[in-house]
């Protein structure tokens, strides 16, 4: 009997498995997976996605004489994606760590990122990352601001919301004491929702990198091409035109 | 294949007993029954009373404000994506620090009271209306033939469809991760965000749902066999 189950089990995981390989996305075309939903990284503007990612994407892929297909899915749904061949790399804005090292191949990094912590402009209580203990914070699950405060600050305290902007309007309406999310984004929340402040010192700083599914050829490639595009000035312009050349 | 069944175990350590991610699971799993639960009882509550408002307005053309009253919250609930509803009530209705939990009962009683209001209706109106007559010619008045004669001749034809209702709210809860409350569908995302593995989790939490719905509907069962005792 139960080796009855473990075949079944061992059936439908091999079905499974046949079915992921089989929308393989290479070729000419590359695509890209994203969470759209992280301004100034990738956001929607009308019904394009644009951003810094993609634009480095953009100039990488065309360095490497090849298409970019852009496909718009939830951060925690993007590993996966890249895993099951829905995708052959992913940048959004995301951290390397090392549980995810074990999943995907990075990049080199492009970006270095802090994660900052946002309050109400009216609480005193909280002035310093050291004061969110026993705090309610909020952050957007699957990031590296949701993993890393679970960790720190206890599961119990962290309210895990689908987009970060969830985050922030939870935040300014009263439902949590604080919001943990990256720096940029963080700027563009604060200056759309009035009443809220980013806390001087930020919580931790990360590398942002581009991930690929495990012992894929483009690392390399892209590795090459990003180091071309750093040199030849293009890599800064484009991060100046999308955050701008002061770092605050 | 022993081989592939090494990998599954493994994989059920990662997603399961590491870090006692389990714990998610448990705790997501208290979450829905607790919102179903309430948010059945308030959808009871709520349906009941729309019903019987309704009802006699067609009956006896009376409480006609309450009846338009009734309309409103009928088409704008059933109008309008569940998702949405729990949105507005969490962002826009309930003030900073309600709990999450609370807003989700509210909102899925209410939507589920829109849908449960329905259900009785049809119930009562299919009650022949000489019963109705008989139960007023032997001097009850119209609230005591509705609940003593009516209403549970009412109640037992609609149990099937009611019992309908409850799963679909059950299975409803799922988007309560929208608002940020951990149910057991967040659970199984929060894992998932964790290890980048969906086949454990997500088949893991499909799995619970399937248990509770088996549950709840040989529950269902079980009523409708007793108050069929008394048919014969």
């Amino acid at each position: 009997m139960k080796k009855k189950i473990a075949c079944i089990l061992v059936a439908i995981m091999a079905l499974a498995s046949l079915v992921a390989c089989g929308g393989s996305a290479s070729g000419e075309t590359l695509v890209m997976a994203t969470s759209a939903d992280f301004p100034p990284f990738q956001y929607y503007e009308g019904d394009q996605i644009v951003g810094l990612d993609v634009d480095i994407a953009k100039a990488i892929v065309d360095k490497l004489g090849m298409e970019l297909e852009i496909e718009d899915m939830s951060f925690d749904a993007i590993i996966p994606a890249i895993q099951a061949g829905r995708a052959d790399f992913a940048m959004a804005a995301m951290t390397v760590t090392e549980e995810r090292m074990t999943q995907v191949d990075f990049s080199v990094s492009y970006y270095t990122g802090r994660q900052v912590v946002i309050v109400s402009e009216d609480n005193s209580d909280i002035n310093t990352p050291d004061d969110l203990e026993g705090m309610s914070i909020g952050v957007q699950i699957g990031t590296t601001g949701d993993i890393l405060s679970s960790w720190e600050f206890g599961d119990e305290n962290i309210q895990r919301f689908t987009r970060g902007m969830e985050a922030v309007q939870a935040l300014a309406q009263g439902s949590v004491d604080a919001v943990i999310i990256d720096d940029y984004p963080a700027h563009e929340f604060v200056n759309a929702v009035s009443g809220l402040r980013i806390l001087p010192a930020e919580w931790l700083e990360e590398d942002y990198a581009i991930a690929f599914p495990q012992g894929s050829e483009l690392v390399d490639k892209f590795n090459a091409a990003i180091e071309e595009l750093k040199a030849n000035g293009t890599f800064q312009e484009i991060v100046d035109r999308h955050i701008g050349t002061g770092t605050d | 294949m022993t081989e592939q069944f090494a990998d599954l175990q493994a994989r059920f350590y990662l997603n399961f007993i590491a870090e006692d991610r389990w714990r998610f699971i448990v705790n997501g799993l208290g979450v829905t029954l607790r919102v179903t639960f309430f948010a059945l009882i308030m959808g009871l509550f709520l349906g009941f009373l729309v019903a019987i408002i309704r009802s006699t307005h067609d009956k006896t053309g009376k409480l006609k404000f309450f009846n338009v009253l009734c309309n409103v919250y009928l088409t704008v609930i059933r109008g309008t994506p569940v998702v949405v509803q729990l949105l507005i009530l969490f962002f826009v209705v309930f003030p900073g620090g309600t709990s999450q939990i609370l807003v989700a009962i509210v909102a899925f009683g209410i939507n589920s009271g829109a849908y449960q209001a329905e259900i009785f209706r049809s119930g009562i109106m299919a009650v022949d209306n000489g019963q109705f007559e008989a139960g007023r010619s032997l001097g009850f008045n119209y609230l005591k033939t509705m609940f003593y004669i009516v209403l549970p001749q009412a109640v037992k034809n609609i149990l099937p469809a009611l019992g309908n209702e409850f799963i679909v709210l059950m299975k409803e809860t799922s988007i309560s991760g929208f608002i940020a409350l951990q149910d057991l569908t967040r659970a199984g995302d929060i894992i998932r965000s964790r290890t980048f593995d969906a086949f454990m989790p997500l088949l893991a939490v499909a799995l619970i749902y399937l248990v509770l719905v088996v549950i709840l509907s040989s529950l269902i069962k079980l009523l409708e066999r007793r108050l069929r005792s008394s048919d014969h």
